[in-house]
């Protein structure tokens, strides 16, 4: 199939016009790696050839499509009030309201399978070196402020339902901004507007779920996808044949996707939906296991082995460390990770290292599962601290 | 030939099970926007016609709406026309008032007069009789009735029985 | 070739990453215990043939069940209220009617000889601490006390209804329902809240729910949860096991064990389910034809694209 593009498009003439044809080619690589948007332009134009950039960009379009349609359907009965939010999840929506639970399911799946595309269109970026040159550094850093932003989407949805998990998970997060040995009390009661988490907690949470952040992660995904790479425009009428070609490998994309998204939806929801969170607010008791999602687990690990200031420090160092990958990478190098140096083992031990964590930080922190967490953790450390240097001995490509 | 036909055909199945799906999506919205199970249970409102003394005025709620109750006093059923008369529920052998409060000018609530034993709106002076009916304009029509259904001593309302529809197809209410 | 080798390690970590938190980790967090089949083998077998009659004369004679319990059925009235009974005893006592097919008849002859025991309780009401629990053992009326407890048991089968008729509603209200609540069914442990037309009358309603739960907290050392959600919020499988045997999960629980037969259980975890899981058999169906749906979308969308190609190569061959 791949094959048929190239060679067609080379017959027509039209090399310029189909970007990407020779990716195949490791040598022109770098030359013609571009990224490319599907979704904010009709008129686009793309080599056939599985992308990942694209179907990342695709899946994930789909994905926010699909959490703010069942959001609206929810907030048509979802009531923030400590009385009555628990029952009006869990019974009206869950119960009353006629296909209330398939907008519930869309949207804790959506949100729990958007951090995944999320993760793994990072590391398949990190791994391919495409944080770098030609202006794509802005890009990158587009990209780890969207994925802060869908942080706090995900936590302030999470805060809603109004359970033990909301509740107790709420208490934990807010009482980091006391700072450890700062004892910023006084910050904590303004982030919650209470010295417990109340109204004023449960009511701006829901406005920063369905109003401030959202736009926040539209404007962000806008900025994510620059004019330069979104398309290039071409008349006449075989092109427009050519084109349907890719519309309809969109198409098969997504159905796919779709095949597997709801797959989820219908038998295997569980796993977005802790089942901590459908027992009702107790503020006076603690469940006996509390752990966040599990795309926050990692950095949720990492607070643990360590005293409080210092976990602390780790903490807020691992949210915004990834931002600065393109600083720290000081390789001239833009290509996959199996051709660099060193650098081919710091990728993989991150990601294992990673998973470890994650792992850990579901588990309660006693014993054996305290040593790995310690060492897992100065593991993470040590490989952020080793990258600018192992990769300025790098050797170019 | 042949096979342009074939790949239009596959081409426009597509688009028809695109189609099918979006209209289940639809379908699936449309019922998000129903009112809920619970609230059209509430919408039956059980009156006992027991409790309510002759020439008395009491209110009751149903669908969010007043409804006006008043039993009718020997005097009153005698001062009706035939007309009139087919406005009252006869609960066994008493008859009641049972319209839904609310003038049928521009929707506010009439009081009751119990001296003159007639309503008077407060917003333009309408004014009804005690069986309803409008005496006085701008209202274009007497109170509406709800729809009712008589069980024994007891009136379900929300409920359409033969007496309601009865009224209904003689133009009595709308 | 080296996307797919991508696409194929990506799936392998997601699937491990999976793996770890939702299989692996969830082992180590929640210890599974495996239930007994409702066999109650710790409780003395009596080995008796029960006599109907001789069990009436005891339950409503020597055995001194009507003191404190009612037997609707048979005509007899609770002695006291809800709330005095709560204020007397800590709980209101079950009526027994259909206490012979609830319960277990194993469960139900160890309750009348020594409930403590038979409720697995001891770690609260013991010779030691003093404190004696609320209903008292039955002492025997002279004769043989297995033959006794036999025969009561045996009276108490003999007037409840049958095993079709128990509904998931009867079976909660009877194994859960006096110290449980259950808002989502508008269950309170006074029995189903009724609505009110005046303001006082559901006011007053409250208050005696408040007093009994207060005599329930007095009693159990916290006011037992709502179940409304509990099937959800634990599992079908904890929620067996917990009940069979509530010391297998918490050491010390104030929740005694209920003593149920595998068929009550299964019918009180149908009501949970009911209460909890709604819309479960609608998750199900709705899915099903959606996959059908998707599936064959996705296989015709392959094709379609297909033919799509063959026909811009075939335009272009020309």
């Amino acid at each position: 199939m791949t094959h048929s593009t190239k060679e067609i498009s080379q017959d027509d003439g039209l090399n310029q016009a189909t970007i990407e044809t020779n990716e195949d080619n490791e040598s022109n690589h770098n030359s013609t790696e571009h990224a490319h948007s599907p979704v904010l332009t009709l008129d686009y134009w793309f080599s056939s050839k599985f992308n990942f950039i694209r179907a990342t960009g695709m899946v994930l379009a789909v994905t926010m499509v699909l959490l703010l349609i069942s959001g609206v359907f929810l907030l048509m009965y979802y009531q923030p009030n400590i009385n009555t939010a628990f029952d009006s999840v869990n019974y009206t929506i869950m119960t009353e309201v006629e296909f209330g639970w398939l907008w519930r399911h869309i949207h804790s799946v959506a949100g729990s399978v958007g951090f995944m595309i999320l993760y793994i269109h990072m590391f398949v970026t990190i791994y391919e070196g495409h944080y770098k040159k030609g202006g794509r550094e802005t890009l990158w850093m587009s990209g780890t402020f969207l994925l802060i932003a869908y942080s706090l989407e995900s936590f302030s949805g999470y805060m809603l339902p109004w359970g033990q998990m909301s509740y107790w998970a709420g208490s934990v997060i807010t009482n980091l901004f006391a700072g450890g040995s700062l004892h910023l009390d006084g910050l904590v009661q303004w982030v919650r507007g209470d010295y417990v988490m109340a109204q004023a907690y449960l009511n701006r949470f829901f406005m920063l779920h369905v109003v401030v952040v959202p736009g926040v992660i539209i404007g962000l995904l806008v900025w994510h996808f620059p004019p330069k790479y979104t398309s290039v425009k071409k008349g006449g009428s075989k092109l427009s044949a050519f084109a349907k070609n890719f519309y309809s490998k969109d198409i098969m994309l997504i159905s796919m996707y779709l095949v597997f998204f709801f797959y989820l939806v219908f038998f295997n929801y569980g796993f977005s939906m802790e089942t901590t969170n459908f027992e009702i607010v107790d503020g006076l008791k603690t469940p006996a296991h509390i752990y966040p999602e599990w795309y926050f687990l990692w950095s949720y690990e990492l607070l643990r082995p360590f005293p409080i200031d210092l976990g602390l420090i780790v903490f807020g160092i691992s949210q915004i460390i990834f931002f600065f990958v393109p600083a720290l990478d000081r390789s001239p190098n833009a290509v996959d990770a199996s051709r660099r140096g060193l650098f081919k083992y710091w990728f993989w031990l991150l990601l294992i290292d990673m998973i470890v964590l994650t792992f850990l930080g579901k588990l309660p922190p006693t014993g054996m599962y305290q040593v790995t967490g310690l060492i897992a953790s100065l593991v993470f450390c040590a490989l952020w601290m080793a990258l600018p240097v192992i990769t300025k001995f790098e050797k170019k490509v | 030939m042949e096979n342009y036909s074939r790949r239009g055909f596959i081409g426009k199945a597509v688009g028809a099970v695109a189609a099918v799906g979006a209209i289940a999506s639809l379908t699936a919205m449309k019922k998000t926007w129903d009112p809920l199970a619970s609230t059209k249970a509430a919408g039956f409102t059980t009156l006992d016609m027991s409790i309510y003394k002759e020439g008395e005025m009491a209110v009751e709620k149903w669908r969010g709406k007043p409804i006006f109750v008043l039993k009718q006093t020997s005097e009153m059923l005698k001062t009706l026309t035939a007309k009139q008369k087919e406005r009252i529920v006869m609960v066994g052998d008493e008859g009641f008032l049972i319209n839904i409060g609310i003038c049928t000018h521009l929707g506010c609530i009439p009081a009751y007069r119990s001296q003159s034993e007639d309503f008077l709106c407060p917003c333009h002076g309408g004014m009804y009789d005690h069986s309803g009916d409008v005496i006085k304009d701008p209202p274009p029509r007497g109170f509406d009735i709800p729809p009712f259904k008589i069980d024994g001593k007891k009136l379900v309302l929300g409920e359409e029985g033969p007496e309601y529809r009865k009224m209904k197809n003689n133009g009595i209410t709308l | 070739m080296k996307t797919l080798i991508k696409t194929i390690v990506i799936i392998l970590f997601t699937l491990l990453t999976y793996y770890l938190l939702e299989v692996s980790a969830h082992s180590i967090l929640h210890k599974h215990v495996e239930g007994d089949n409702f066999a109650y083998a710790d409780l003395e077998d009596m080995n008796k043939t029960g006599n109907v009659a001789r069990g009436e004369e005891l339950v409503m004679g020597a055995g001194a069940c009507t003191g404190c319990h009612s037997i609707e059925v048979a005509g007899m009235s609770a002695p006291m209220d809800a709330n005095m009974a709560a204020a007397t005893y800590g709980v209101r006592p079950p009526d027994l009617s259909n206490a012979g097919i609830i319960f277990d008849p194993k469960f139900l002859a160890n309750l009348i000889k020594n409930p403590a025991h038979a409720l697995k309780v001891e770690h609260k009401f013991n010779a030691e601490n003093g404190k004696e629990f609320p209903m008292v053992s039955f002492g025997g009326a002279g004769g043989d006390i297995n033959q006794e407890v036999a025969d009561m048991v045996a009276y108490l089968q003999s007037i409840a209804t049958n095993k079709e008729a128990v509904s998931p509603k009867i079976a909660f209200e009877q194994a859960c329902g006096r110290c449980h609540a259950n808002r989502y069914a508008s269950w309170t442990q006074l029995g189903e809240r009724p609505t009110f037309k005046k303001e006082q009358d559901a006011l007053q309603f409250q208050m005696n729910l408040l007093d009994y739960e207060d005599s329930l907290k007095g009693y159990l050392g916290k006011l037992p949860p709502d179940l409304s959600t509990m099937i959800r919020a634990r599992s079908a499988h904890y929620v067996e096991t917990f009940v069979e045997n509530p010391e297998s999960y918490i050491k010390g629980t104030p929740m005694p064990r209920v003593g149920l037969t595998k068929d009550s259980m299964e019918k009180v975890i149908e009501y949970l389910l009911d209460t909890g899981d709604a819309k479960r058999k609608e998750i199900k169906t709705v899915g099903i034809y959606t996959m059908l749906f998707l599936i064959n979308f996705t296989a015709l969308v392959i094709v379609w694209r297909k033919q799509l190609w063959k026909k811009y190569l075939w335009k272009d061959e020309e």
